[in-house]
Parts: C-alpha cells; sequence; structure tokens
C-alpha cells in the first residue's frame, strides 16, 4: 500500500488556482521530491496533506488514513516542518522540544535515538532562546522538533530555503539517515540541484504537476537538443543567442548559458555569428540534461 | 494532560515576557493610584473676577463671602467689566462678579439686589457647577446688619434637609473607584488575550501546533486560563488598594465582588476570541479591540450617566458589558447589594458571556 495517495486535488483562492487536479503517489520508506517555482503551489499541497487545509476537490489518504475524515489519527503520525520558521522564539532550544514531545504524549529520551544526530549540533545552545540562533540551527531545531514524536511520515516545505550550502549539504545527509529508519519523507525545494538527491521527483508548475518519474529517467527522457556556450562577454550572449536562426529559447546556467535549438540549427554558423557580434574565448558544446534542464523544457511546452 | 504542558508553556512565556508580568502589577497601582483624583467631576478654584462699582461694606463682605469659599478663587478686584473680559478672553477668569453702583443702599432697603454673573462655559459642567455655587452663595448671604431702630421683617425660607445617602461626605472618588476597577480589568483581559492568540497567527506558531493532536479547544482554554487568573488577581490587588490608600472597603460582600468579577472576564475573553477569530494581525485585532474599548468606557455611565444620554445612545450603553458591571461594583461598594439586588446586572454579563462565547467557538470552527 502506498504511504500516500492523492487523487485529482484541487484548490483554489479566490481566482487563483493553486492546485489544478494533482494526483500522484508515493511509496512507503521514499524520499519523495516536490520541485518547482515559488507560487507552484507545493505548500498548499503540504498543508492539504497535513490536514491544515481541505481541498476544494478531489481525496488524500496518508498511511491508509483520510486526510478528512480521520484527521486526529493522521496528525499523531505526521512529522511537518513549515517553510517558515514556526517555533517559539521565547522559548529555549530544549524547552521547545520537551514541549512538542509532550503534546504528542511521549518524551525527549523516548525518542532521542531518532534526533540524536542532529540534536547533538544544537547541545551546546540547548539553553538559548530558539530566536537566538542562526538560520541552519533554527532549521536543524525545527526538523528535531517535527520529529521528536517518531513520526511515520515527515513534511518537510523548502527547509533548505535561505540555509547556506554547507548547511544545505548536512540537511540532506540527514534526510538520508531519517530515511534509513524507515521514515517516508516528502520534501519540496526550488533548488533543482537537490533533486537528484531524492528517490523519486514531481516537477511542479502552477499547481499541475508537470511530470513524475526518478531524477535520473526524468533527465534521460529530454527529448530537445540542449546546447551550452560560454564566451567572454557573457552579459549580451544570452540576448545575441537567442536572436540566432534555429534558438527556440536560451537561459543562463551558471557560468554558462543553456539554450534548445531547433532541427535546422548550424552550431558553426553561430560560432562565426558571434564572432561578427565582437564575442571571444567561444566555448560552444551539446550539453547534458539537468533537472533544471528538464524543467525549462516541461514549463515551455 | 495536555492541557497541563499547555499551560505551563502559556506561563512560561508570559512571565518571560519583557512587560506583561510588570503590566499586571503596574496597571491597577497606575489606576488606584492616580486616577480617582484625575477623573473626579467635583469643581473647586473657579478663577474668579470681581467688578465692584459700589465699594461699600456690603459689596466688600460680598467679596470676602466669595474668597473664603473653596469653590473659588478670587484673582483680582478690577474696576471695569471691560478689564474682566479680558482676563476671561486671556484664561485669567472663568468667571466675572459684577456689583452694581447702588447695590447696598438695595439690598438694605429692599433685602434683594441685582449682581450680574458672566460665566466661561467652553467647559459646561464648570459652568453649570459655578452658577449652582453662586447661587448657593448668594441665598445664604446675610442681610447688612442694621443699626438703625426698623426691625426688618424676615422673609418666610424653605430650608431643605439633605442626607447623602451611602456615600455620606459627597466623595467623588468614591463613586469612581468601584468603577475603575471595572476599567483595569477591561483593559487587562480586553487586550492581552486577544494579543496572544493573534499573534500566534502572525508569527506562525499556531502552524505547527495545529499539525499535533492538541485540539483547539485546549489550545484556547489554555491561552484564556492564566489571563483569568490575573483578572481576579489585579481585582484583588485593586480592592487592597482602595481600601490602603482611601480606606474604602466594600458595604457588600467580596464574593459578590468575585462573581462579577469572574462573569466580566468571561465576557471581555469571549468578546478578544470572536475579534482574534477574525483578524489575522495583532495589529487589526488591538485596533478593533480598541474601537470598542472606547465605546465601553464611554458609555457605560462610568463618567456621566446613562440615564441623560438620549434615547438612541442608552439603548448602545445597554448592550455594552461595562455598564452593568460598574453599575454593580458601585452597588456592592458603596450600597452593599447582593446578587439578589443585582438581578438585572449579571443577567445580562451572562447572557453577554454566553453569547460571546458561543460565537466566538463558531466563528473559530469556521476560520479553521
Amino acid at each position: 500500500m502506498a504511504a500516500v495517495t492523492v487523487e485529482n486535488i484541487t484548490k483554489r483562492y479566490g481566482d487563483t488556482v493553486a492546485l489544478d487536479g494533482v494526483s500522484f503517489e508515493v511509496e512507503p520508506g521514499e524520499l519523495f521530491g516536490i520541485i518547482g517555482p515559488d507560487g507552484a503551489g507545493k505548500t498548499s499541497l503540504f498543508r492539504i496533506i497535513a490536514t491544515l487545509i481541505l481541498a476544494d476537490s478531489g481525496t488524500a489518504t496518508v498511511l491508509g488514513f483520510d486526510v478528512v475524515k480521520d484527521y486526529k489519527e493522521l496528525r499523531k503520525r505526521i512529522g511537518y516542518m513549515p517553510g517558515r520558521f514556526s517555533l517559539y522564539q521565547d522559548m529555549t532550544v530544549e524547552e521547545n522540544l520537551a514541549f512538542f514531545a509532550s503534546v504528542f504524549g511521549t518524551t525527549i529520551e523516548a525518542n532521542y535515538h531518532l534526533v540524536e544526530g542532529i540534536y547533538k549540533f544544537l547541545e551546546p545552545f540547548k539553553k538559548r532562546r530558539a530566536g537566538k540562533l542562526s538560520g541552519g540551527m533554527k532549521q536543524k531545531l525545527a526538523l528535531c522538533c517535527a520529529l521528536i514524536h517518531k513520526p511515520d511520515i515527515l513534511y518537510l516545505d523548502e527547509p533548505t530555503t535561505g540555509v547556506d550550502p554547507v548547511s544545505r549539504k548536512e540537511f540532506w545527509e540527514m534526510l538520508k539517515q531519517l530515511q534509513q529508519e524507515g521514515i517516508t519523507i516528502i520534501v519540496s525545494t526550488p533548488y533543482m540541484d537537490e533533486a537528484n538527491l531524492c528517490d523519486r521527483i514531481a516537477l511542479i508548475q502552477e499547481g499541475r504537476f508537470m511530470q513524475i518519474d526518478t531524477p535520473q529517467r526524468i533527465r534521460s527522457g529530454y527529448s530537445a537538443l540542449l546546447w551550452v556556450v560560454r564566451t567572454n562577454r557573457m552579459h549580451s550572449l544570452l540576448n545575441d543567442v537567442r536572436a540566432f536562426p534555429g534558438v527556440d529559447y536560451g537561459y543562463a546556467f551558471g557560468e554558462t548559458h543553456h539554450f534548445v535549438a531547433g532541427e535546422g540549427f548550424d552550431p558553426e554558423g553561430l560560432k562565426r555569428y558571434l564572432r561578427d557580434l565582437g564575442h571571444g574565448d567561444i566555448v560552444l558544446y551539446p550539453g547534458e540534461a539537468t533537472i533544471e534542464d528538464c524543467y525549462m523544457l516541461l514549463a515551455k511546452q | 494532560m495536555v492541557i497541563k504542558y499547555l499551560l505551563e508553556k502559556e506561563w512560561k512565556q508570559l512571565f518571560r515576557h519583557k512587560f506583561m508580568p510588570k503590566l499586571v502589577i503596574f496597571f491597577p497601582l497606575m489606576i488606584m493610584i492616580f486616577m480617582p483624583w484625575a477623573t473626579t467631576l467635583d469643581i473647586r478654584d473657579i478663577n474668579t473676577a470681581i467688578v465692584d462699582h459700589d465699594v461699600t461694606e456690603t459689596s466688600r463682605r460680598f467679596t470676602r463671602t466669595i474668597n473664603a469659599s473653596s469653590y473659588f478663587l478670587l484673582q483680582d478686584v478690577v474696576s471695569g467689566y471691560d478689564e474682566a473680559i479680558d482676563m476671561m478672553e486671556f484664561g485669567d477668569a472663568d468667571l466675572i462678579i459684577e456689583i452694581p453702583t447702588g447695590f447696598e443702599q438695595e439690598y438694605a432697603e429692599t433685602g434683594t439686589a441685582n449682581i450680574l454673573v458672566a460665566i466661561n462655559t467652553v467647559n459646561t459642567t464648570k459652568g453649570v457647577l459655578g452658577r449652582a455655587y453662586i447661587q448657593m452663595l448668594a441665598a445664604q448671604f446675610p442681610p447688612a446688619v442694621d443699626n438703625t431702630s426698623a426691625v426688618a421683617v424676615p422673609a418666610p425660607k424653605m430650608e431643605l434637609l439633605v442626607k447623602n445617602m451611602y456615600n455620606p461626605l459627597l466623595d467623588y472618588k468614591y463613586t469612581m473607584i468601584p468603577g475603575l476597577m471595572v476599567v483595569v480589568i477591561l483593559l487587562l483581559c480586553g487586550f492581552m488575550p486577544v494579543a496572544n492568540v493573534v499573534q500566534e497567527k502572525e508569527l506562525g506558531t499556531i502552524e505547527q501546533i495545529n499539525v499535533t493532536p492538541v485540539s483547539k479547544f485546549s489550545f484556547i482554554l489554555a491561552k484564556l486560563i492564566p489571563y483569568w487568573i490575573i483578572g481576579l488577581l489585579a481585582m484583588t490587588l485593586s480592592v487592597l488598594l482602595a481600601w490602603l490608600i482611601y480606606g474604602l472597603t466594600p458595604a457588600g460582600s467580596l464574593w459578590t465582588i468575585y462573581f462579577f468579577t469572574m462573569l466580566f472576564i468571561l465576557t471581555m475573553s469571549g468578546m478578544g476570541l470572536v475579534i482574534s477569530n477574525n483578524s489575522s494581525t495583532m495589529q487589526q485585532a488591538t485596533f478593533v479591540m480598541l474601537f470598542f474599548v472606547m465605546i465601553f468606557l464611554l458609555m457605560c455611565g462610568l463618567f456621566t450617566p446613562v440615564r441623560s444620554m438620549p434615547d438612541w445612545a442608552q439603548y448602545i450603553a445597554s448592550v455594552t458589558p461595562t455598564l452593568y458591571m460598574v453599575d454593580a461594583m458601585r452597588n456592592i461598594y458603596l450600597k452593599g447589594s447582593g446578587l439578589a439586588d443585582l438581578t438585572t446586572d449579571w443577567v445580562a454579563l451572562v447572557i453577554m458571556t454566553v453569547v460571546l462565547n458561543v460565537w466566538a467557538i463558531l466563528s473559530y470552527r469556521k476560520s479553521s
């Protein structure tokens, strides 16, 4: 049986459609990623499967419990970490953790093994008020508090937004460890590079799931011709490339630009064209699609 | 019990707050020490200018009578009315008494004489009371000592024997203190729980609570209980202060006071919940509450009698919980009324408590 089954969920806020007929399944023990930009509907989806808001239509079942009918049972088994830091800033690290353990009818000691790996970072600051912690520390504390009642499933809404790269890496290592404990994890992120760390991902745009698959299969299923270009005049390069015949669209990608070209594209012609426009050190080669490229392609279709 | 942990959390947060605990002590102190003196409607020391055209023994005696009274503060005796008007325009005098020429003679001959009185009525209360005081003084002004042989026939006089019931010394402070205790509770229990509930919404902490098995009912209850206790403590402190500072003790029973206090706190916290359920920010909630608190304060009969308001205003006043609470407190304190005497008051408060709290529960369900 799937850990999460979502069927045709729709949610509107006035005229804005946040979720438009979303369906997916998450297997037990899976690390499932929901990838998409801000405003794509990720948080609304989390709030529905966390029993916080009601969908306008469609059904959702988590761990065999209906999110509407059995919300009371479900709340004992869910760990939810909202995108915004939602712990009590005027209580200490230790008090927050003890409080969230007690409202679930358990204690820190009973489930210490689950949070030990994360809590050891926080131990030196346990008398400090949560509001005075650094961003990375806040995330760790929030994760501890979401885990302290030993949930069967964990929802993490953009846990790494606003966190430095080192802490982000640490955070994902922790998630992998938690997965070893048998906890099903659903995580959302706007960072495409984090998608590769998930077992399966769903690419979401404007309230619709465009594709759900493993990161590898999504990348290998890339159907367009992707090119990577770099010159010594990067700031004007993107517009120059976009103006060249046969180029469909292009976008900045790290230190290079990626662009997608149609059938009749002539690479040598582009090089000559760029040279004529005054570009030097031209590097042009066919690229291997990343999740971000796949997202861009799907978003264009 | 989950509620125990929730209460523990609320107390912790409350005492950790920068000024909340101080406010609970400071507020009753401030109101009980200063406000009875400030909210008095007794008018004293009306600045007075006298224009004496007569300049006789009788007119000087009248001037001395005015000067001796604590109601008037004689600023100057001037020679012309214009000069006195100038004083009023500059704010140096609020009352002008003009004694005409021939005052003494007329008074001696006929027993009556005219005096012109001009009063600044920008402050109506001051004007009305000033006139009443001067009328009183004039009525008691004894005729000139007559050294001639003629015996004056005393005019028939009606004398009023006034007995001040319940507040024998007519001390304005005694009227205000029980009402001010209501203000203490109104401000503490009206604003603080609203702010607390909305704060959890604003900070997003309510999200984290909502995904736990904690029921909304126990969550809200844990938020309100501390303020119920604070309200009762503040009332106790106010009663003690009234006794220590003003020697005022309730003529009625303390239990009646606590019964009414509890009812009033429940009314206010129910109302606070209705407001907080319908607000998403602290600013919004406090402004709405402020709006109602202003109406509750000004229309409840604490400062001005409700019966002298126009009919429509009396209808509005009749739905303010403060009206019943102030009335009950004054009667318990000064008249010694018990529950049986105050049926209207407590029945009204019970109705408001039930209506507001049911409304709070219903609106809470809706917003979730």
